[in-house]
């Protein structure tokens, strides 16, 4: 059974077949292609535009003042790096909580509990995203927050709002994109191929290094594309947890109303590095685990 | 791969304390909805469903409410009528650019929010004449576009198109087959994409924020407004607790109509 048919037989789309896709195509094509993708390519033109301090006014000539800006300001270069590392730290962190936590889902558990553990991880991405960020408001609250209740007793701080509370919160947002793919992986990996290395003398720890990473490493890219792309360009979570630490996105939400130019410079940034980052990982196959 | 004793016992402790962290946070928004407290405090001094009744009173909640549950509808029967005619063209078609096609389609929900909400914000503003709810819907329709589309195409290739032309040999019109075999064998994955679709769209705050006209306030806009309104603190909670529990509802229903393995067990 192939997935490309003939479309059925008797009416005019028979005779028609390019009618028939014309058809089909057209008004998704004008959603997507003139209203979303016109509205990008618009954006990234105005990037290269400036705005008159005068008047207000957009001034259409090409320039890369906005980009030199973004580059050459300490305070914008600093939110880029800053934004940089919050999103390869929440990367990292939720690659080390997602390997043992799908292990254990994926070779501990009882097969028969298998659907309920991956129900278990899926559901909290469909509760809304703003309700998870405020829930860690409440968590993250400095001396009557649920953190601080926890951890005074242990004689420790809670971290309040600040850097470290937008890496958690970002990890706790995008931690099941992080497991579901290694999960999946994992699932996938032969027990011969682990047989195999344990009958050559091989321990947990090194049929872990040498057998297990170099298959599940494709999904590993896969969940990290996510938990990378989608906090380089958060600004919410900073302003709900972040205190006064600002992101890329913020300096974006700031700006677009009185200069757009440079709101859709500094928008342009994540994009790139995002797009980098896809064609860096692109012959590792992780794009088909996505 | 055998593992030890203790490593599993690792294991499992390590897997509690994971789901401890991914529930603790969820569980915390139920429980302070019933605080008697007037700030975020932990732990509640007390309990009480005051919050819950002033919320369900509050004009300001209803309104929002109305508004989302009408936004996300329509941005639900667009992405429903353009992802299943695309779903047919990818499926039962090749053209040029079909591979580019798919990826454009998830693009919206792949770029970051804030580019997707200037990019539609810029359009509206400068071509539109302004924002206003159907600015709004047309942005929540192209990002929930992506999860009709996923669950119609997974639907129509497992199908095949052998009863389609079984149908068509028995004399039916192209018409006609949609209506009789198609459509019927399509049914349970457009529903499960419409719940998602809605899903998607009621919980959005970032595109919203960018492309809701002045005065249009959906439920997250409403929490997100009064966020910071220190005496708003309950009647936030109340309505925080209650998207938990209506946004994890519908998983349950639309996991009942789709197959993830037929999604290739994808995310979306």
């Amino acid at each position: 059974m192939t997935t490309t048919t003939s479309p059925p037989r008797g009416g005019f789309g028979y005779r028609h077949p390019s009618l028939r896709l014309a058809g089909l195509l057209t008004a998704p094509m004008a959603w997507l292609v003139v209203v979303y993708l016109g509205s990008l390519a618009a954006l990234f033109l105005t990037a290269f535009w400036t705005v008159d301090d005068f008047t207000g006014q957009l001034v259409r000539e090409f320039t890369l003042k906005n980009f030199q800006q973004v580059f050459t300001n300490p305070a914008y270069l600093s939110a880029m790096l800053r934004t940089l590392s919050i999103a390869l730290l929440v990367t990292l962190i939720s690659l080390v909580l997602a390997l043992p936590l799908s292990f254990f889902m994926a070779r501990v558990a009882n097969p028969r509990w298998r659907p309920l553990l991956v129900a278990l991880v899926l559901t909290p991405l469909w509760a809304s995203y703003l309700v998870k960020v405020y829930a860690w408001r409440s968590m993250l609250q400095p001396e009557t927050g649920v953190l601080a209740w926890f951890l005074d007793p242990l004689g420790l701080n809670s971290p309040g709002y600040g850097y470290i509370g937008i890496v958690i919160t970002l990890t706790y947002l995008w931690l099941p994109y992080m497991i579901l793919p290694i999960y999946a992986g994992l699932t996938r990996l032969p027990n011969s191929m682990l047989d195999a290395s344990a009958d050559l003398g091989a321990k947990g720890g090194r049929t872990f290094r040498s057998v297990v990473m170099p298959l599940v490493f494709p999904s590993i890219v896969a969940g990290s594309i996510f938990t990378f792309s989608l906090s380089l360009g958060d600004y919410i979570t900073a302003q709900i947890v972040g205190g006064k630490v600002t992101m890329l996105g913020n300096i974006v939400q700031t700006t677009y109303v009185t200069n757009l130019p440079f709101a859709a410079a500094v928008a342009t940034i994540p994009v790139v590095i995002v797009l980098l980052y896809l064609f860096a990982v692109r012959r590792s196959g992780a794009l088909d685990n996505l | 791969m055998t593992l030890s004793r203790g490593t599993k016992v690792v294991l499992t402790l390590f897997a509690l304390v994971a789901f401890a962290f991914i529930y603790v946070p969820l569980g915390v928004i139920l429980i302070n909805s019933f605080s008697v407290d007037k700030s975020l405090t932990w732990p509640p001094s007390g309990f009480t469903t005051e919050w819950w009744g002033k919320a369900v009173e509050s004009q300001g909640v209803r309104d929002a409410l109305i508004t989302s549950v009408g936004v996300a509808v329509a941005a639900t029967v667009v992405a429903l009528i353009l992802g299943t005619l695309l779903s047919f063209a990818l499926s039962r078609y090749q053209f040029f650019g079909r591979e580019s096609v798919s990826l454009l389609v998830v693009l919206p929900i792949a770029l970051p929010g804030i580019v997707t909400g200037i990019a539609l914000n810029n359009v509206f503003t400068s071509f539109l004449g302004g924002l206003t709810i159907y600015t709004l819907i047309i942005g929540h329709a192209t990002f929930c576009i992506v999860v009709v589309f996923n669950n119609a195409i997974a639907r129509l290739r497992r199908m095949g198109g052998s009863v389609e032309e079984a149908s068509a040999d028995l004399g039916a019109t192209g018409w006609r087959t949609f209506i009789y075999v198609t459509f019927p064998l399509m049914r349970s994955a457009l529903i499960a994409g419409a719940i998602l679709a809605f899903g998607l769209s009621f919980d959005e705050i970032i595109v919203t924020t960018f492309t809701a006209g002045p005065g249009v306030e959906t439920l997250p806009i409403w929490i997100y407004q009064n966020l910071f309104r220190p005496n708003q603190a309950p009647i936030v909670n109340v309505v925080a607790a209650a998207l938990v529990v209506v946004s994890i509802l519908p998983i349950y229903i639309a996991q009942r109509f789709s197959n993830a393995d037929e999604r290739g067990g994808g995310l979306i």
